[in-house]
């Protein structure tokens, strides 16, 4: 394990940023931190840069206890969520800084210097900005320095925050792939906080989720998606209906409907929080006895590969999103108003009074 | 006080007035005849007759006036005060605008209110709280002069109260520059490995170099003019403790009308110098910022 964090806490006044967080982080992964705003996660990846001191808890990077490390001699490369390059600097000495401000014995000569940032800057494809200054780049160029100055001190541990942040939809795409493939080409330990859901699917190996300072699931994108541990992950990582239901001896009654769960066997009708995927739902002209419920189409979204649904439940009321590919959207033959009958094909129950 | 700041914003949304959002000619026309009566009134008028009434008497008497033994030594203890009080409060300014802008701490507002405090205190009662604590019959008095260490009436009370009464440029210069710059800049230096003096001289002041220069500039006008502090603690001894505003204020009283405009015509000068180099500075300041800006929008 190359990032060890064990029991930290942190307090800004009275408002506790982080409660007791352990982690680990597997050397040469890329690691997710992900979560609402306020959750924590940048306090977090703060605390593991030196930037910020934990109340009580430990770090140890490589297996050296590094929890009291000067942040100078952590030896991590740090993108911030604003970029902070230095505005009065060219692009070239941005990048130099790290390599310049050594000790005179271990600091290289100019040439050296020279040949690193531009191999730097070749690296991350700007080597034509290095005589440019900060300022004059745009928000994608900035980043890309911003991660071009931290990797040329050669961090063990790259740290990132927001790094897509600042940037539009189109640009956040392109630079999501490329500091994936850029990250398993370096093999460099990396931690990203990120409060959007898709970044951290598509680029990590490794999401943590956290929410309100504590962390609530630590696993791979599909783990955590497929096999969300808690309401909170559920809710907040991809769209999902809430549905009220009744939990007896391993069956989830919902409204008329009753579904086998293979879980909570031993429970007597106990009230529970259903979540289904909009996509694990069923749509059927036809109803199929016990297992379906009738809902009215409202609306029809049917922009992409994949179509829409909104429809408001017959016995509640309540609205429910469905997806279902276009394919069988258009075998379907849809249309707004008329009811149709809804399957859950899989759903995942949380009692109500241990949440 | 925040003209630096303020300024980074305010260049580039420079456009031409439409005729939408104009007043009509007669109110136009009112308000700049207005503006310049004033203008002419307070300030162009007594400028022209400081320097008339100086060269009065000729250009003899003029330079006669200025390189008298006594008008020498004002110039010269005036030029010494703020040589020290200029230097100190850059340091002083530099410090607190740091500990201001980029921590957190209790007794910050605090620390504010007392940096403000010489703007709000009347610069006669800065130079009598010297007399009190260093003056003969003051709380150090007595252990003073039994060290054979004068300080009121003499240089160390007149640099003393300088200092005083300019300490708050610098740092309320700074203040909100740096509040705007954050720290992000500083901590991504320390992250890659500066020192806290690289991290100062690197970043942290080529950053604030403009803003810094703009209100050295405004301290030191204010050092050299300095009146009422200064006059309480000096006790005008010609030659020995008079600086250049005390020095016009004694030939004044003399009704030596020429010799004192003369002295003063020096102020004026030093004050249009100011004038120039800090809008020299402020249009410095903006033209970088403004130059980024447009180089980017190519």
């Amino acid at each position: 394990m190359s990032i060890e964090i064990k029991n930290i806490k942190r307090n800004f006044g009275s408002f506790s940023a982080l409660n007791d967080v352990s982690l680990s982080v597997p050397t040469g992964e890329l690691v997710a931190l992900l979560g609402p705003s306020g959750c924590g996660k940048t306090t977090l990846l703060r605390i593991i840069a030196g930037l910020e001191t934990p109340d009580s808890g430990s770090i140890h990077f490589y297996g050296e206890d590094a929890t009291g490390r000067n942040v100078r001699d952590r030896q991590v490369g740090f993108v911030f969520q604003h970029y902070a390059l230095f505005r009065h600097m060219t692009v070239f000495e941005n990048v130099a800084f790290g390599l310049r401000v050594r000790p005179k014995h271990t600091r290289p000569n100019e040439a050296e210097i020279k040949r690193r940032v531009h191999e730097l800057l070749n690296l991350v494809q700007l080597d034509w900005l290095a005589d440019r200054y900060p300022p004059q780049l745009s928000g994608g160029q900035r980043q890309r320095i911003a991660l071009a100055r931290a990797l040329a001190v050669e961090p063990k541990v790259l740290l990132l925050d927001e790094p897509f942040g600042a940037l539009d939809a189109k640009v956040r795409k392109d630079l999501r792939r490329w500091l994936r493939r850029l990250h398993d080409e370096l093999h460099i330990t990396s931690v990203f906080v990120t409060h959007d859901q898709e970044e951290a699917l598509e680029v990590a190996d490794r999401i943590v989720v956290m929410n309100k300072g504590m962390v609530e699931q630590i696993g791979s994108p599909q783990e955590v998606y497929d096999h969300p541990a808690s309401p909170f992950v559920y809710q907040f990582l991809g769209n999902v209906n809430l549905l009220q239901s009744r939990v007896n001896a391993g069956y989830a009654k919902i409204g008329d409907i009753e579904i086998a769960i293979n879980d909570h066997l031993d429970t007597q009708d106990t009230s529970a929080s259903a979540y289904i995927r909009p996509h694990d739902i069923e749509v059927l002209r036809i109803a199929d006895e016990k297992n379906s419920f009738k809902g009215k189409i409202n609306y029809i979204h049917a922009v992409g590969s994949t179509v829409h649904l909104e429809l408001e439940r017959a016995d509640t009321k309540t609205l429910i999103e469905v997806e279902l590919s276009r394919e069988r959207f258009n075998a379907l033959k849809l249309v707004q108003g008329e009811t149709v009958y809804l399957k859950p094909n899989h759903l995942r129950v949380f009692l109500q009074n241990t949440h | 006080m925040s003209a630096i700041v303020s300024q980074y914003t305010k260049y580039n949304h420079r456009v031409a007035q439409s005729r939408a959002t104009s007043e009509a000619l007669w109110v136009r026309y009112t308000l700049i005849f207005i503006t310049l009566l004033f203008l002419s009134l307070f300030l162009f008028i007594p400028l022209a007759a400081v320097f008339t009434e100086a060269l009065r008497r000729g250009i003899d008497t003029y330079f006669a006036a200025i390189t008298e033994a006594d008008a020498l030594a004002a110039i010269k203890l005036t030029l010494i005060a703020t040589g020290i009080a200029v230097p100190l409060n850059l340091i002083f300014g530099v410090a607190a605008a740091w500990a201001i802008a980029k921590f957190e701490f209790k007794g910050k507002s605090f620390l504010i209110t007392l940096i403000d405090l010489p703007f709000a205190v009347s610069p006669v009662i800065a130079g009598l709280i010297y007399v009190l604590i260093f003056g003969l019959q003051g709380w150090l008095g007595g252990w003073l002069s039994e060290h054979d260490f004068k300080v009121v009436f003499a240089i160390p009370g007149i640099v003393l109260a300088t200092i005083f009464v300019t300490f708050p440029f610098v740092a309320r210069e700074l203040i909100p520059l740096m509040q705007a710059q954050g720290k992000e800049e500083e901590e991504a230096a320390l992250v890659l490995g500066a020192s806290g003096w690289q991290m100062f001289w690197r970043v942290t002041l080529p950053n604030i170099k403009w803003g810094l220069l703009y209100g050295v500039i405004l301290c030191n006008a204010r050092a050299m003019g300095e009146f009422g502090a200064v006059s309480v603690v000096s006790g005008h001894i010609r030659g020995l403790t008079n600086t250049m505003p005390l020095h016009v204020e004694i030939l004044y009283n003399e009704y030596n009308y020429a010799a004192a405009f003369a002295v003063a015509s020096l102020l004026a000068l030093l004050a249009l110098l100011t004038l120039a180099l800090k809008s020299y500075v402020e249009w410095q300041s903006a033209k970088n910022a403004a130059d980024l800006e447009n180089e980017t929008k190519e």
